[in-house]
């Protein structure tokens, strides 16, 4: 059983596709990347995984024990609030919120959990910090630890390299790949196609033609090839969608 | 008989007394979700919403209800969900929406109290539902009785849903991703902050309300910088300022809801100079 099955999935809003026809399945250790042009519905392909926002039509069938929260979520950097007082380690610890449930505080094993993703994403000397007043990669740590503690399993990433530089997005990008190989799946909105074929195993192409196989078929593929050539004249990297 | 001395026998007197205690509790409970309303742009909400409290308060004057939070309250709640209703959809309507439905009120209730004045001194009425005046100095035990138990069931709301009131004010969609019942949280924050306002008519009025809110939170993020900090600091600085504020008042005589806001603002730049110069804490 597949982690996440689409079937005959439209996504769109207010009953409106932008996409349709979409069949695919994510499996465990996967490292899925969707790929597209601007517009072509990427965000709300992902809204829609995440539980959003409703399918317009089709279905989401998930398996292998994964819940709807149970998605490790990494959104993009515009939609948290500059200025927000917060410091790194309530906002790892929010990523616990689901495990939580109505209990009014962390329990010992969640700030445990807490504590060791901080570690493991090497953060642990910022957790007094602020959040806003830190680096743009240091944030999207930060964010990545909050999605891990969300998450055992399949981590959703969207455009995670956004607005980084190319040093700092080198180092995010092996850093999830090691999550990868320590068998976190990993489905990544991502407008750098280099980057896509490199690091996915996958690749889900939407936009007027839908695609969806191995990275190997994708690049062998007439939409691939024409994207992989066109894409790396034109895109503006870091450029956020919408 | 110099302030001091002043204070200490109104101290005496326990009309001044019940006002301390409720100006405190009001203080308490009106810090807690400041930043929340600062940060999720709630804050004109809170301003619409107090409008709304005082053409309710107009109305039941007007009516001769003995027991007028009996019906600002639900008033009051009932807008807080309609505003956040049409708030969600689209923000330019969401904004309109709320002007509407404050300025309305205001002029509503206005009109009322003109229509049908209760007492010889319609400015006087308007004036002291506007800013409070001296109705601190007039409540009766009944008041501050429903006053305790408003701001207990507030401050209890809030600790029990500390950690998802963060949530869903730092990161909407990660909270709705990981489940969380956003909508609902939202719903509550508008029901404690509609509570909050009636509350804090008594202290200050509905026109000074919005200040009592934001600027002991504006006023703790100069400072701190992590959610707890911050919220634990607005409290704290709102008890204090409330406590200052009155005791000026009765000392020199002046209006109780503009000295404690006054010293709020004092309070504000205090803290805003002291973020300026580098002597931020964690």
């Amino acid at each position: 059983m597949a982690l996440i099955t689409c079937k005959d999935l439209a996504v769109g809003y207010d009953g409106d596709a932008v996409v349709w026809g979409l069949n695919f399945e994510v499996r465990a250790g996967d490292y899925l990347c969707i790929v597209g042009e601007n517009g072509s519905g990427k965000s709300t392909l992902m809204r829609t995984l995440l539980h959003l926002q409703p399918p317009v039509s089709g279905e989401i069938l998930l398996g292998d024990g994964l819940t709807a929260g149970g998605i490790g979520y990494l959104p993009q950097q515009s939609s948290i609030q500059k200025d927000f007082p917060a410091s790194v380690r309530e906002i790892v610890l929010s990523g616990c919120q689901s495990r939580k449930g109505l209990r009014p505080w962390y329990n010992a094993a969640e700030r445990q959990l807490a504590s060791e993703t901080m570690e493991k994403l090497g953060i642990t000397k910022y957790a007094k910090r602020c959040f806003p007043e830190l680096s743009g990669g240091q944030q999207q740590r930060v964010l990545l630890a909050r999605a891990l503690c969300a998450t055992g399993k399949l981590l959703l990433l969207d455009e995670p390299t956004a607005g980084l530089d190319p040093g700092v997005t080198t180092q995010l990008y092996s850093l999830i790949e090691d999550l990868n190989r320590e068998g976190i799946t990993i489905i990544m909105i991502s407008h750098d196609i280099a980057a896509a074929v490199r690091f996915a195993s996958h690749i889900l192409h939407i936009g007027r033609t839908v695609f969806f196989g191995t990275r190997e078929q994708y690049e062998k593929s007439g939409v691939g090839r024409l994207f992989l050539a066109g894409t790396q004249e034109q895109e503006m990297p870091g450029r956020p969608e919408e | 008989m110099d302030g001091f001395g002043k204070i200490i026998f109104y101290l005496q007197y326990p009309f001044v007394r019940y006002a301390l205690i409720v100006g405190v509790l009001i203080a308490l409970c009106s810090s807690l979700l400041g930043v929340t309303l600062v940060l999720k742009r709630f804050s004109f909400i809170g301003d619409g919403l107090s409008h709304v409290a005082f053409g309710a308060m107009a109305v039941a004057s007007v009516l001769k209800i003995t027991n007028q939070t009996a019906l600002v309250l639900p008033v009051t709640v009932l807008c807080a969900v309609l505003l956040l209703r049409t708030g969600q959809n689209a923000r330019v309507k969401g904004d309109a929406a709320i002007a509407m439905i404050s300025v309305g009120a205001l002029a509503f209730g206005y009109l009322l109290m003109n229509i049908w004045p209760v007492s010889s001194n319609i400015s006087g009425d308007v004036c002291s539902t506007l800013f409070g005046s001296t109705s601190i100095l007039t409540l009766s035990a009944r008041d501050v009785r429903i006053c305790v138990i408003l701001s207990v069931i507030v401050i209890a709301l809030f600790l029990f849903f500390y950690h998802r009131i963060f949530d869903v004010t730092f990161d909407e969609n990660f909270a709705r991703s990981a489940g969380t019942h956003v909508d609902r949280y939202h719903l509550l924050i508008a029901v404690i902050i509609a509570v909050i306002i009636v509350l804090a008519m008594n202290l200050v009025g509905s026109l000074l309300i919005s200040a009592l809110v934001i600027f002991p939170a504006l006023s703790a993020m100069r400072i701190f910088k992590s959610f707890r900090s911050v919220t634990v600091c607005s409290a704290v600085l709102s008890v204090l300022s409330a406590l200052a504020g009155l005791f000026l008042s009765i000392a020199a005589a002046t209006p109780v809801g503009s000295t404690i806001v006054a010293v709020d603002v004092l309070v504000f730049f205090v803290c805003f100079l002291i973020g300026r110069f580098g002597l931020r804490a964690g």
